[in-house]
């Protein structure tokens, strides 16, 4: 990517990320993407029993616009109920990085795929279901 | 903060001699060497001055250097016409896989045109396998082209015996020289090349200005058509400018050649040392030794390219990388493949290319910054946790 092709947010959510790490006995963890391709993102959620996102973590491996995706996406569903996080868009958190260059458009599509796998391992561990959210597609070991 | 430019290899600054060479030629002596007038003196003996400035740097003669307007155009016209005019001789054509994409996508160009085109692989140091190239020559090869050093990985191609190989077998031997001439000797009489490219903005010169070597005796037919310039053959108002400022470039790149290189390969060497030794899971890509003085290109396990290139110019150090990310496409560089590294590992991958007038300090700034970049992107790496975890249970 050529420098200044990014927006002032997203050169701030790849200089300063928030919520990196992971968390303990998570509620949820979800991986997608692949090496080969350059990108791999590891959303965490700690969810209490009413189903609001207390916190969320990711780690992830991949260019600058990956790492503003997660980094906006774990802000994005921090505190929010798990059908709303499921409602989070590749398309909102590209609003919310003020835009991504158009060969960057798959790292958001990425972020929101990590938050429904995450989602996703949440309603296997807890057996409940999440309207609209289906099995991710996207894994780790797809090479 | 510094600024530390270490993308010498996609492009250099112009060397002051060079530029102030130029100069006059702009608004004092304009006029069109290929005029009869008078006025058109000038500019044509500051032609033919910069093509024996070049010929020398190359133990060649002037009058076979042809000017044009870069690299690109010199690897087009080698390829595209070197392939015409044998192809009543054969249709076969051998590259490597580590070639330029001027060369690359010349040579796909060529298929269309209903050439054969064998891809000759490199070992895991980036060297062409000359066992494999002598196997993959045949009664109808007409052209051979191998680069003299990669742009990305840094290595020198053993150009002299693959020019010994295919001395006497009426084979066409073309050599990409864009990364190496001004930079390492070259002697076109010991390399053996029927053709040998280079770019003038590569070794302190101005962007927009080429030549292509051609043997003489070698009836290359031309590439650009129209007017008469260059004997006939490359068409296109000279760039007079251009041309006079690569020729001085060429003329200063080439003294004490062996000296400045003693000194790249030391700061060179530095920075490998720092990097190998103090970054764990890191690999040099390309030969140890036989490699542009001022190449280093590194890989980094668990991260990716571009992220780590965008780090490192928040601390001003400028380099270039071979992850797929940087560009859009898919694959990482077709070279770091190339060579063996899997993709993972070539998304990881950060080119530094050094220019003459760089520092030992600067190089320890560059490593120092490379190692923290390093650290910091592990600690956002889930590969790199994942690894962790795997050392600790075994």
């Amino acid at each position: 990517m050529y420098d200044g092709e990014y927006s002032d947010k997203v050169i701030d959510h790849f200089t300063n990320p928030r919520n990196v790490g992971e968390i303990e006995n998570p509620s949820g963890v979800g991986t997608v993407g692949n090496a080969k391709c350059g990108d791999i993102m590891r959303i965490f959620l700690d969810i209490d029993e009413n189903g609001i996102i207390r916190d969320c973590k990711f780690k992830t491996f991949g260019c600058g616009a990956a790492v503003a995706s997660s980094s906006m996406a774990t802000e994005m569903v921090k505190g929010k109920s798990v059908q709303e996080a499921m409602e989070i868009t590749n398309k909102a958190v590209m609003e919310a990085l003020d835009g991504l260059p158009v060969v960057k458009i798959h790292c958001s599509l990425l972020a929101e795929e990590a938050i429904h796998a995450a989602l996703w391992d949440y309603c296997q561990k807890t057996g409940t279901a999440i309207e609209g959210l289906k099995a991710p597609k996207a894994d780790i070991n797809d090479e | 903060m510094p600024q530390i430019y270490l993308d010498n290899a996609a492009t250099s600054r112009m060397k002051e001699e060079a530029l102030d060479a130029m100069m006059p030629y702009f608004i004092e002596e304009y006029a069109n060497p290929s005029s009869i007038h008078a006025m058109s003196r000038s500019p044509r003996a500051a032609v033919k001055k910069a093509r024996a400035q070049i010929a020398e740097c190359l133990n060649a003669e002037p009058s076979e250097i042809f000017f044009t307007s870069g690299g690109t155009e010199s690897d087009n016209w080698a390829l595209v016409s070197g392939a015409e005019m044998s192809e009543k001789r054969g249709k076969h054509i051998i590259i490597t896989t580590i070639e330029h994409h001027a060369i690359l996508e010349t040579a796909k160009y060529l298929e269309k045109r209903g050439f054969e085109v064998t891809r000759v692989n490199v070992d895991s140091e980036g060297i062409v396998k000359l066992d494999e190239l002598e196997k993959a020559i045949r009664p109808d090869t007409v052209l051979v082209s191998v680069m003299t050093a990669n742009n990305e990985i840094g290595s020198i191609q053993p150009i002299a015996e693959i020019g010994r190989m295919l001395k006497g077998r009426g084979i066409l031997f073309h050599t990409d020289a864009v990364q190496a001439f001004g930079h390492i000797p070259l002697d076109v009489k010991e390399l053996g090349v029927d053709m040998l490219s280079a770019s003038g903005h590569k070794f302190g010169g101005p962007k927009g200005v080429g030549f292509l070597y051609v043997r003489k005796g070698l009836r290359l037919p031309p590439f650009m058509h129209g007017g008469e310039q260059e004997e006939g053959r490359r068409a296109g108002t000279t760039n007079v400018p251009g041309i006079v400022g690569m020729g001085v470039a060429a003329e200063i790149s080439c003294e004490d050649m062996e000296a400045k290189n003693d000194r790249m390969v030391k700061l060179r060497d530095h920075l490998i040392e720092r990097v190998l030794g103090e970054i764990p899971y890191s690999r040099l890509n390309g030969h140890r030794t036989r490699r542009l003085p001022s190449n280093a290109d590194f890989s980094f396990q668990f991260i990716e390219g571009e992220s780590m290139l965008m780090s490192l110019g928040m601390k001003g150090v400028y380099v270039s990388t071979g992850s797929a990310c940087a560009s859009g496409s898919l694959d990482p560089s077709h070279v770091l493949l190339g060579i063996g590294l899997p993709h993972e590992i070539a998304h990881g991958s950060i080119r530094v290319s050094i220019p003459e007038d760089a520092t030992m300090e600067q190089m320890d700034y560059a490593a120092d910054a490379l190692k923290t970049t390093v650290e910091t992107m592990r600690s956002l790496s889930p590969l790199y946790d994942d690894f962790v975890k795997k050392q600790k249970v075994m």
